[in-house]
């Protein structure tokens, strides 16, 4: 089949390999992501935290800089385990911001134009769809989270010397381990959104607002009922639970509660956040049930009964 | 590691046919859709034929793996649609009935990213995503978004996707839907050419006769789930061997008389011209002793062929029928 010749011929040449043809659609997908200025400006600013981190630890090792600004952050700022949570809960909010620019167009696009069965008639199946279109957000999001993350652990083991690398090698896995969560998480979620609702602002809002409406009902219920386990309804404290138990820096009692009577001390009790597993346990139904929704979607055709 | 695609179909079976059917049966929500499909297909172009709601499309879609079967299997070319999924979407082209496309591309990206996905390598997947739109006649608006695409223009795209990666088999599924006149011209005269190249079979599904008329050597016919009729075109056209038309010299007025007394209709259309239907137990060799009674010379004795809406409508007579059996 040649431009000239204009006739059919069967293709007889090599052909890519099985494994990493779920990779063509991200490659794609990006092209299109970033003809858009604003989220290329976007994404480019996600890049300030890492830059400001990477300095404070720079600052921190220069004793000669430090002295020229006249300043002591040798003591406070610490660089430990708090330090990178830190960096991991400020990327991690700025990788939702650009799930929400990126993710709910993914699968809605295909559905609106009856794109699906044109990847599923290929040898394409559909969960390399799926992850193929999960790993538009894993590959964006990892470039701004743990990515960077772990080299600003790195520059400070390098700053530092080989015994705060092997004494601190927790902290990297808390970084690529919290990261991922936060990212398979919004993943997960994008492309669910995605292929139940094909309306874009629809899916942007659903997703907002699934993160925010559950947290004000889990605030009202810890209130009601003085608890803090209505924290399992709130996507965002559950998160960072998880991200706090990884960093070692979870702590389960968070306050004490008092009834009291005519000045009295009748009650007193202490309030406790729900412990770390059901966090993770929460979290992982969440994951499930996206998938069980993405199944239910992702068909070359919907047979009507 | 790249796989090469001369290997990957050379462990198929080049005996079997291009579509075996096997008891084929899908049931939507309870409801049988697909009725114990069996045949074995082996024409260059096979049209799929049936009134609206006969399942073509569902087989179609059964044959890709979108439905799974409620019993029994199909085999393309030699491979089991149960197990060998992937293996057969390698080989096979696909052209929806509905418009289809991937929004926001532009037809060579979309071609090339179609091309990508059958397992082309990029570069690979560009060049052919080329020639596949020049083949179509696209060549001049391939940088265009499909978007913006005219009805006729989505379906010469849904060709090119559906050919650029050199498929063996090709199922295109109402490929003239919507077009005008010259469209639908070109587009058959596409068909013609792929089907004529011998590079790949086609399973062409149309409720358009004259589409399938045009493009296939066999048919399929399907009739609420059921397979009424598979046969070869121009054999099945040949078949009715009981109209005959007849050219004759000398007077024709006792050998008229002669065919009615035998029981056959008969009919001139000219002074020398008749149109015979035979009665079942008449004889070819009984009109001639007739007509040498007669003192008639038969110059020129035809079988007027079936067009496929003959075809067409006796299978759904015979369909009824065999439907009203117990």
């Amino acid at each position: 089949m040649a431009v000239l010749e204009r006739s059919y011929k069967r293709y007889t040449g090599a052909l890519s390999p099985e494994w990493s043809r779920f990779l063509i659609i991200p490659r794609h997908a990006f092209r299109d992501v970033f003809r858009s200025k604003l989220f290329t400006g976007f994404y480019a600013l996600s890049f300030m935290a890492p830059l400001v981190f990477a300095i404070l630890i720079y600052l921190r090792h220069n004793t000669e800089a430090l002295a020229i600004m006249r300043l002591n952050v040798v003591n406070v700022l610490p660089i430990d385990a708090t330090f990178f949570l830190t960096f991991v809960e400020i990327q991690g909010w700025i990788g939702f911001f650009l799930a929400l620019l990126v993710g709910p167009q993914q699968v809605a696009r295909d559905l609106t134009n009856n794109g699906l069965p044109l990847y599923l008639c290929r040898p394409f199946s559909r969960s390399e769809y799926v992850v193929g279109k999960m790993s538009i957000v894993i590959l964006l999001l990892s470039t701004i989270t743990w990515v960077p993350g772990l080299i600003l652990f790195l520059l400070q083991s390098y700053l530092e010397g080989w015994s705060w690398f092997s004494q601190n090698i927790p902290i990297a896995s808390a970084i690529f381990l919290g990261s991922l969560v936060w990212i398979l998480l919004l993943a997960l979620l994008t492309q669910t959104i995605s292929a139940w609702v094909k309306w874009r602002l629809a899916a942007s809002a659903g997703l907002i607002g699934l993160f925010f409406i559950p947290s004000v009902f889990a605030a009202i219920l810890n209130e009601m009922l003085a608890t803090h386990w209505g924290n399992l309804l709130s996507l965002g404290s559950l998160i960072r639970n998880v991200w706090a138990g990884l960093f070692g820096t979870f702590v389960q009692q968070v306050g004490q509660v008092q009834q009291v009577r005519r000045g009295e001390i009748i009650r007193e009790a202490w309030v406790t956040e729900p412990p770390l597993w059901a966090s993770w346990l929460v979290l992982f139904l969440i994951c499930a049930l996206c998938l069980w929704l993405l199944s239910r979607k992702v068909k070359a055709y919907e047979v009507v009964k | 590691m790249t796989l090469d695609a001369t290997v990957t179909s050379s462990h198929l079976n080049d005996s079997a046919g291009v579509i075996t059917l096997d008891n084929l049966s899908v049931t939507f929500g309870g409801r049988p859709i697909l009725k114990n499909l069996n045949g074995d297909l082996r024409g260059r172009a096979i049209g799929l034929l049936g009134p609206n709601g006969a399942g073509k499309t569902t087989l179609i879609h059964t044959l890709l793996g979108f439905h799974q079967p409620s019993a029994g299997t199909a085999r393309i070319l030699g491979s089991d649609i149960r197990g060998d999924a992937n293996q057969i979407k390698s080989l096979i082209g696909y052209m929806p009935e509905r418009d289809s496309f991937i929004s926001k591309m532009s037809c060579i990206h979309f071609v090339r990213f179609m091309a990508e996905l059958s397992g082309l390598p990029p570069r690979a997947a560009l060049e052919r995503a080329h020639e596949a739109l020049f083949f179509v006649g696209l060549g001049e608006a391939r940088y265009r978004n499909v978007d913006t695409f005219s009805l006729g223009m989505k379906q010469l795209a849904k060709l090119a996707q559906a050919i650029v990666h050199g498929p063996r088999l090709i199922f295109l599924d109402e490929p003239t839907n919507g077009l005008d006149p010259p469209a639908r011209q070109r587009m058959i005269k596409m068909i013609r050419e792929i089907r004529d190249s011998g590079q790949a079979n086609i399973v062409l599904s149309s409720h358009l006769l004259r589409d399938v008329e045009e493009c296939c050597e066999e048919i399929l016919i399907l009739k609420d789930g059921r397979l009424v009729v598979y046969c070869n075109l121009e054999e099945e056209r040949k078949a009715n061997k009981k109209f005959l038309m007849l050219e004759t010299r000398g007077d024709l007025k006792s050998f008229v008389a002669g065919i009615g007394s035998m029981g056959c209709e008969c009919a001139m259309t000219s002074d020398h011209r008749l149109k015979i239907i035979l009665q079942d137990g008449t004889k070819i060799r009984d009109l001639y002793k007739l007509a040498a009674g007669s003192q008639v010379q038969i110059r020129r004795l035809t079988y007027k062929r079936d067009s496929l809406e003959d075809i067409f409508l006796k299978a759904m007579e015979n369909g009824i029928v065999s439907e009203a059996r117990p």
